[in-house]
């Protein structure tokens, strides 16, 4: 029995603010296990309003914050333990982000293809120029893009969902063993957004990638996710195997969340679904 | 009252912008006519620089150099009085707006003033317009918000103090405090989470039916016209290529790019993979000859490529393509 892939083990993390005098403290995220095995690769969901808690969980897989308790693992090696530029390169190399909005991830002066090239010398130890240019053809191959297509562009000149593909190539370029792919559809145009998830999904079944998903979303959570969890303040409400969890949802918050999608069909009635229930009503009323 | 509250013609608006001696035209707005009638929710869809945000700024008067409007008029009628909103005095715009034509804004944190308690806001929007005493006209401010089912103690409270979804509907309260005839809503809930966007949109539902006002309510979310909006318009690069009853629109789409975007849409309990569509929308400084959709459109052929499709059709569901799907007998 091998470690797991990754495993998040009680982590909290606490912010605090205010003066000397009056600290007052916050936990974004709160007590949050689970673990992905390295036997199958999956795509794990993580579902929840703005505010859950959960970027900061997809911060501390990145290892770009450190938990304020509890730890996680990543093949057996706490995260808290990775120092020295070998470490966190080798580790980098592992786990890659896919961040929510690819035009403020990209530099919109510098051309998209140095990112590529940048990544591959840094990540797969190439040198040779024309093996560089192998490896992110390949890449952007495996994303429905071309090295040709792409090369000498800068980010204004290509669509948010080319420019997500690119954001998900230069990821992949490192042949990593997981992805956190925070938001990564919520900034696309609607017409492109199907292409991302079906990419996503691809990945997982081509390329043997785990895929952490953090969504607000749940369509597309229930689409392509084998496992889901439920974040509400920093806690974690609900987990469980995707499809069950959003067709029976047990804890009253996921009901609430379920409840709250509105369906992208005509009602036989305008506005029949919107009568407002008063648990809905006050649900967000607090400060 | 029969005609429309909101008539709008032959509408260009083009940005224009000449530096050093290169002059770039980006035409997002190109030859918009639709119609709001009374007591109705009017939705415009359509996908980011589709030129939905550009068209309500035009229809509101509310724009600078470089945007500027070549042809077409936006003729609004409240209450009998017709007001072609481009050709009013500056003085006459103030008149008629937020008393006749208010707006919801998306970003609720910046049409609060930060510093300013809520009262505030409500003093420095509506009170020249309702007039009368003061202690009156907050009384009037409170029973507003309690028919809103908001507490009126908000009136005192800083915005920072309110969630997300709160300050949303504060702007609702906001824009519907003087009983206006004619409301635009631009992306009101895109910044919220699904549990409190039901809630605020259930409240402009409720708002707008006890009002009998009518609004025109952009957002790219098809799930949300399709529980709200009366009718739909449609928008892709700068044109209306489709409009009609919400209802006729979802069961049958016309045009192939309304039909797919309302194929693409993910519901709850799909598992079948849904299809993106191939290409990006075009750049508006440089829109493809003929039918703007043409480059990604699956039913494309000759006439495409050269002639722009009119918006037509009877029974008020118009389509502008030259392959649209019959219109059902139903």
């Amino acid at each position: 029995m091998s470690a797991p892939l990754l495993e998040v083990d009680a982590v909290s993390r606490v912010y605090s603010r205010g003066s000397l005098l009056s600290r007052r403290s916050f936990a974004a995220v709160d007590g949050v296990s689970f673990r992905l095995e390295s036997s199958r690769a999956e795509i794990f969901t993580v579902v929840g309003e703005s505010g859950s808690g959960k970027t900061t969980l997809a911060r501390m897989i990145l290892g770009m914050v450190l938990p304020s308790a509890g730890a996680i693992r990543f093949k057996g090696r706490d995260l808290s333990t990775i120092h020295g530029r070998r470490a966190r390169l080798e580790f980098m190399q592992k786990v890659q982000p896919v961040f929510q909005n690819p035009f403020e991830a990209f530099n919109p002066m510098k051309r998209v293809d140095r990112y590529l090239f940048a990544t591959a010398r840094r990540m797969t130890g190439l040198t040779d120029a024309s093996a560089i240019a192998g490896a992110t053809d390949g890449a952007l191959g495996s994303v429905g893009l071309s090295l040709a297509e792409v090369r000498g562009r800068f980010p204004h000149e290509l669509s948010g969902g080319q420019l997500q593909r690119v954001a998900i190539a230069r990821a992949l370029l490192c042949n990593p063993a997981l992805l956190v792919a925070d938001e990564p559809v919520s900034m696309i145009d609607a017409s492109l957004r199907a292409s991302i998830v079906n990419l996503l999904r691809d990945l997982r079944d081509r390329l043997a990638v785990s895929i952490i998903y953090i969504t607000h979303d749940l369509a597309t959570a229930y689409f392509i996710s084998d496992r889901l969890l439920i974040m509400r303040r920093g806690q974690a409400v609900e987990t469980g195997e995707a499809r069950a969890v959003l067709d029976r949802p047990q804890h009253p918050y996921s009901q609430l969340l379920k409840a709250s999608v509105l369906p992208p069909d005509v009602p036989s009635e305008p506005g029949a679904r919107l009568k407002s229930e008063p648990m809905i009503r006050h649900g967000a009323s607090h400060a | 009252m029969t005609g429309p509250v909101l008539a709008v013609a032959g509408l260009r608006a083009y940005y224009r912008t000449s530096a050093f001696g290169v002059r770039r035209e980006v035409r997002a707005v190109d030859d918009v006519s639709l119609s709001v009638e009374p007591n109705e929710i009017y939705g415009l869809a359509g996908e980011s620089s589709s030129g939905k945000t550009t068209l309500i700024k035009t229809i509101a008067n509310a724009f600078q150099p470089p945007l500027q409007v070549l042809a077409g008029s936006v003729v609004f009628d409240f209450a009998g009085k017709r007001f072609d909103i481009h050709s009013l005095a500056a003085r006459e715009l103030a008149a008629i707006r937020w008393k006749h034509l208010s707006y919801i804004m998306q970003g609720s944190m910046n049409v609060l003033n930060p510093v300013r308690r809520v009262r505030q806001s409500f003093i420095d929007f509506a009170f020249r317009h309702i007039g009368g005493p003061l202690p009156e006209f907050l009384d009037l401010a409170r029973k507003h918000l309690q028919r809103l089912h908001l507490e009126p103690q908000i009136l005192d409270a800083y915005p920072h103090q309110l969630s997300g979804g709160m300050r949303q509907r504060v702007t609702i309260a906001l824009a519907t405090v003087c009983q206006p005839q004619f409301i635009i809503a631009d992306e009101p809930t895109t910044a919220l989470d699904v549990v409190v966007q039901k809630g605020v949109l259930a409240m402009i539902h409720e708002v707008q039916r006890a009002l009998g006002s009518s609004i025109l309510f952009v957002t790219h979310d098809m799930a949300v016209h399709a529980n709200l909006s009366d009718r739909l318009g449609i928008m892709y690069a700068g044109r209306l290529v489709e409009e009609g009853r919400t209802a006729d629109l979802f069961r049958n789409p016309r045009h192939p790019y309304t039909a797919h975007l309302i194929a693409s849409l993910p519901q709850l309990g799909d598992s079948a993979p849904k299809q993106g569509l191939a290409g990006a929308p075009p750049n508006l400084a440089d829109p493809p000859e003929g039918c703007r959709f043409h480059p990604r459109c699956p039913r494309a052929s000759d006439i495409c490529r050269r002639e722009v499709p009119f918006l037509q059709g009877a029974s008020g569901h118009r389509v502008a393509c030259f392959h649209a799907t019959a219109e059902s007998v139903a």
